[in-house]
């Protein structure tokens, strides 16, 4: 059962009705033994990464992500949850992160592009990354974020945009753990076929 | 006004046919105080896959919940924002700022452009300008202008007014009013600087479908999601 992590930040109605749609079987819960039940993990998440890792804590479910992680259970973070995948954030001050992969989450490069980063961008895949490597150039997705997740190693990154002139990592995938910076559930059928790429990782 | 279609059979359409959002628009809501626009947001939200926004008759806190939790991802706020500024400030600390879009509906008045509520019917005296700064200021995560002059006309947009709130904004901005066919959208694109074209009347009577546009506007080198 997939288990959709829901910790009172972020508006799930999209996601649920995403997975639906992909005739997933789903469950949305806060409740820690559920987590540690799952076979597979999504964490979503708006708004500020600070206030959400500080919910998460409190509601005990941060070690049982650590560990369902460490067991191998395939997790997707999507858009702040995927920031939340670091190890620390630089939003509003100094936040650790649940440093399931190496890196920190900063502000979006600076320029003509305004930020936040509101709208559909063309993705790049990493070729030499498995998860997104093989799709299609130039398939649009949508965003709504300020910062991104800049990862200490290069192979974890699986698909970026070009913003104000420098690639910057839009999915990440290493191991069991997966992210989207962008909205999988509002990104058309685009959207959904990438997050069908998770729901389709070995268990 | 005239009935187009059923509001959820036609977001399905619109999103097969290449919408980049959907926008929902009770257009009698605040003279009404009627509110069965979130139940039509929920049926199009169970599958259409790209942002909804949802307007019309959003007043309060709980309004703009129960607007989010039918699948909306942005609400529209036009009449109370104007008639309670901190409505803004509130509705942006509650949801954040990416989920607040304000809505103006402008009408080109006294050598200077006001802003009218209740769907253009009441005039304010509000300058558009000095509010759409304001309203950002306030929490807007992004604004829908609308030119009451030119809506409906398909006469072409009002590039004057929306070069003039482009300078204002750095918000994202969505403009719609008067687009009765491509050239319009393509003469706009190359002039301002804007986020995204909000059609109506264009896609409703079939002059043009979102396909059309979008080809049209890709060979002329503006950047559309095919």
């Amino acid at each position: 059962m997939i288990v959709v992590i829901d910790y009172g930040r972020g508006n799930l109605f999209s996601i649920e009705q995403a997975l639906r749609h992909l005739g997933a079987e789903y469950t949305v819960s806060g409740n820690p033994a559920d987590i540690l039940g799952a076979d597979r993990l999504i964490l979503p998440g708006v708004g500020a990464f600070g206030d959400a890792m500080a919910t998460l804590f409190r509601s005990g479910l941060v070690e049982p992500i650590r560990r369902k992680v460490a067991e191998g259970t395939p997790l997707l973070g999507i858009c702040l949850g995927m920031q939340l995948l670091f190890e620390r954030s630089e939003e509003f001050g100094d936040h650790a992160g649940l440093a399931l992969l190496r890196g920190a989450v900063a502000p979006l490069p600076g320029g003509t592009m305004r930020i936040p980063n509101v709208g559909w961008r063309a993705l790049a895949p990493n070729a030499a990354n498995p998860f997104l490597g093989d799709a299609d150039p130039g398939t649009m997705v949508y965003f709504v974020h300020s910062l991104v997740p800049r990862p200490c190693d290069p192979t974890a990154i699986a698909a970026t945009i070009v913003f104000n002139g420098q690639d910057v990592a839009i999915a990440v995938a290493q191991d069991n753990v997966m992210g989207f910076q962008f909205h999988p559930e509002k990104s058309g059928p685009a959207g959904l076929a990438l997050l069908a790429r998770f729901l389709k990782v070995p268990a | 006004m005239r009935v187009v279609g059923k509001p959820g059979e036609m977001a399905r359409r619109y999103y097969a046919d290449g919408a980049d959002e959907i926008i929902y628009v009770d257009a009698v809501a605040s003279l009404y105080e009627r509110s069965n626009i979130f139940d039509v947001v929920k049926e199009a939200a169970r599958d259409v896959f790209i942002p909804l926004t949802m307007g019309g008759g959003v007043r309060n806190i709980d309004d703009a919940r129960l607007a989010l939790r039918s699948g909306a991802d942005k609400v529209a706020i036009n009449s109370e924002a104007i008639r309670h500024p901190d409505f803004l400030n509130e509705a942006a600390r509650a949801f954040g700022s990416q989920c607040i879009v304000l809505s103006v509906q402008a009408r080109a008045r006294h050598g200077r452009w006001e802003a009218l509520v209740d769907y253009g019917r009441e005039n304010t005296g509000v300058d558009v300008l000095d509010w759409v700064e304001e309203a950002q200021a306030r929490g807007a995560g992004e604004v829908l202008l609308t030119s009451v002059d030119r809506e409906g006309t398909a006469e072409g947009f009002d590039i004057d007014l929306i070069a003039a709130v482009r300078e204002k904004v750095r918000v994202p901005l969505i403009v719609g009013g008067g687009c009765g066919k491509v050239a319009h959208a393509i003469e706009l694109m190359q002039h301002v600087d804007v986020d995204a074209l909000a059609c109506g009347s264009l896609f409703h009577y079939g002059w043009s479908s979102i396909a059309d546009l979008k080809q049209h506007l890709s060979s002329a080198g503006i950047e559309v999601r095919l």
